[in-house]
């Protein structure tokens, strides 16, 4: 790699992560304002936001919300992806192309749009429309993934455990999902992490049940208080270990490919 | 052993407009190895799959050991195959690959584990039985995937060109341990290949295809010395054909008027039919002979002890000529010559074209 690229790689890295480690700095000053030099270190903000019952609900929520819409944005995600990989039909260009659009539209207009939905059909403000909301924004995100692994398999593999006595729901089980697994992981793990981090879509759906991003804003909105920059903290620790997991997940499978 | 195994009463298998598959009947014995051979394209994978219950005939029926098959779906059948990618399952080891049909099933964990590491062993693979199949060779996996195929002990066993992947020396390996199988097994083998060679050094009986119509059905040396249509002549290697008309006939031979000249073939025709007569690269050979012509020499082809050279008629069309190699000094077979190539009139076949 020459110098240029070397430099240019840590400049792009520096720009993206340097805010966050200087949040994350900031998590342990002990001056309100975030002001050099940093006057002192401290854990007041941690044990501030650990002792408001506001933090736990809103984390509580999140969890819930990025916990169930992993499993549910990947099992749809798996079977729309297998669809795809075993059948052809009519409008299934069409078919795929409505999974894949999220994040093509604005995420405001997307927004607005599920907020009016879920209040006509009786649905806004409660925890299960953040999660169908989140379903939608992330699906996009495990197709991507699983369908990258379907299109690795040999075409005999299936075929192969019929011809060795397996039903369909038997190579399902015994062939299709263990050759998937790394990819269906990592669509948990990304998927999870995405919803843990979303904060547009949440903020309108979301009512009075918050989620820890939404309880961010609404912080930032009252006051300086650099309980933000503890939260924020824990928020990254949390979305980047996933996201982190995920990659690895990838990584090792393609490893073993090439291989 | 002559108790008819499968048979295949007028299948067809139609893909929308196209036809894979046309009204092909073929009866295959118990114990016999066949080989079904054919270029791309000709229906013999189709074939084999509908065997398999992987691909449902369109018409006519398909029955093994005595039972129509056409509406048993593929995993009630006993009917391993062989795929040509091999199909093994890359997140188990190669026992539990070959465990795979007998878990299926419902074998318990212990008896499957013996049967698996017995049929490990007798592939000569039992030291590799913990390993990931994408550890281990190309001839290993080979063994694996037989292994995983005959576990159960099924009375047919399906290949679907196994041996393309593999390299030369390989093949000829993984041909012997195949008919030594089969010999020793005793049971059916239906043998799917492109390879004239692989067909005619495994199979007791070959199927010829050709755009979904079983073209010939003999055993290897009937479909060389005596093919039946211009196009299994033609497939079948190095045949010299020499198309015409019958200008004469006598007792038990005819006159082909071809292009290149009248020659003497045993066998009978009406006169005036179109007819050709097919002379084997190994028996037109130089010098005189009761049938004769002159070709010149165009270029020659090394594999080994044999020689085949191609010539060119005086019409241009191609010959070829089959010839020991240390034989060749003697046969003024260097490019560019005019020489004499002749043969016997028994040594000739006739070839009626019917279309």
């Amino acid at each position: 790699m020459t110098l240029f690229l070397r430099t240019y790689l840590v400049l792009v890295f520096g720009f993206v992560f340097l805010p966050i480690v200087v949040s994350m700095l900031f998590s342990f000053n002990s001056d309100r304002f975030p002001t050099l030099p940093m006057s002192g270190f401290t854990f007041e903000w941690y044990q501030t936001i650990f002792a408001d019952p506001d933090f736990w609900r809103s984390a509580k929520n999140s969890l819930i919300v990025s916990g169930t819409t992993c499993i549910i944005a990947t099992s749809l995600v798996f079977c729309t992806a297998y669809t795809d990989y075993r059948y052809s039909f009519r409008g299934k260009s069409l078919f795929l192309a409505i999974i894949l659009l999220p994040p093509t539209i604005p995420l405001i207009i997307i927004a607005l749009a599920m907020l009016a939905w879920f209040s006509r059909v009786g649905m806004s403000g409660q925890l299960t429309s953040i999660i169908a909301a989140h379903t939608v924004l992330t699906a996009p995100f495990a197709m991507a993934i699983i369908r990258l692994r379907l299109s690795q398999i040999d075409e005999s593999l299936e075929a192969a455990a019929w011809n060795l006595g397996a039903s369909e729901w038997r190579a399902m089980r015994e062939v299709i999902l263990p050759f998937c697994k790394p990819a269906i992981l990592s669509s948990l793990f990304l998927t999870a992490a995405v919803s843990f981090d979303e904060f547009t879509v949440a903020w309108f759906v979301s009512g009075l049940n918050k989620t820890l991003p939404v309880h961010v804003l609404e912080i930032v909105q009252g006051t300086i208080d650099p309980q933000v920059n503890a939260i924020g903290t824990l928020v990254f620790g949390i979305s980047i270990t996933l996201v982190v997991i995920s990659q690895l997940l990838i990584f090792f499978r393609l490893q073993r490919a090439i291989q | 052993m002559t108790q008819p195994l499968v048979v295949l009463d007028h299948v067809e298998k139609h893909f929308d407009d196209f036809v894979a598959v046309r009204d092909a009947n073929l009866t295959i014995n118990e114990g016999e190895f066949i080989a079904i051979m054919g270029p791309s394209g000709c229906g013999k994978t189709t074939t084999l799959r509908m065997l398999a219950g992987l691909d449902a005939p369109t018409s006519g029926t398909i029955s093994i050991a005595g039972q129509v098959m056409n509406d048993v779906s593929a995993h009630e059948r006993d009917t391993p195959m062989v795929w040509q990618s091999l199909a093994l399952f890359p997140f188990l080891n190669a026992r539990e690959n070959v465990e795979f049909g007998l878990k299926m099933r419902g074998i318990s964990p212990e008896e499957r584990r013996k049967r698996a590491m017995n049929w490990l062993e007798r592939m000569e693979i039992g030291e590799f039985a913990e390993r990931n199949v994408d550890t281990l060779s190309g001839g290993q996996r080979q063994r694996v995937a037989l292994a995983r195929a005959l576990v159960t002990e099924p009375k047919l066993l399906l290949l679907d060109e196994p041996l393309s992947a593999l390299d030369a020396h390989l093949v000829i390996r993984m041909q012997s341990v195949l008919t030594k199988l089969q010999r020793e097994l005793g049971i059916t083998f239906v043998y799917v290949t492109h390879s004239q060679s692989e067909a005619f050094a495994m199979a007791d009986r070959v199927v010829i295809m050709s755009k979904g119509d079983i073209a010939q059905v003999g055993s290897p040396r009937e479909v060389y010395r005596a093919p039946k249509t211009r196009f299994v002549a033609e497939f079948v290697g190095r045949n010299n054909i020499l198309p015409g008309k019958v200008a004469a006939i006598a007792q038990e031979s005819v006159s082909v008027e071809t292009p290149l000249g009248t020659f003497n073939v045993q066998g009978q025709a009406a006169l005036g039919a179109s007819a050709s007569i097919v002379v084997a690269g190994d028996i037109m050979q130089v010098g005189e002979g009761e049938n004769a012509l002159t070709a010149t020499v165009i270029s020659e082809e090394f594999v080994g002890s044999m020689v085949t050279a191609f010539l060119e008629a005086e019409d241009g069309t191609e010959l070829k000529v089959q010839v020991q190699e240390r034989a060749l000094a003697n046969l003024n077979l260097e490019t560019g010559n005019t020489v004499t190539l002749g043969w016997a009139t028994q040594d000739g076949h006739l070839l009626l074209e019917d279309r």
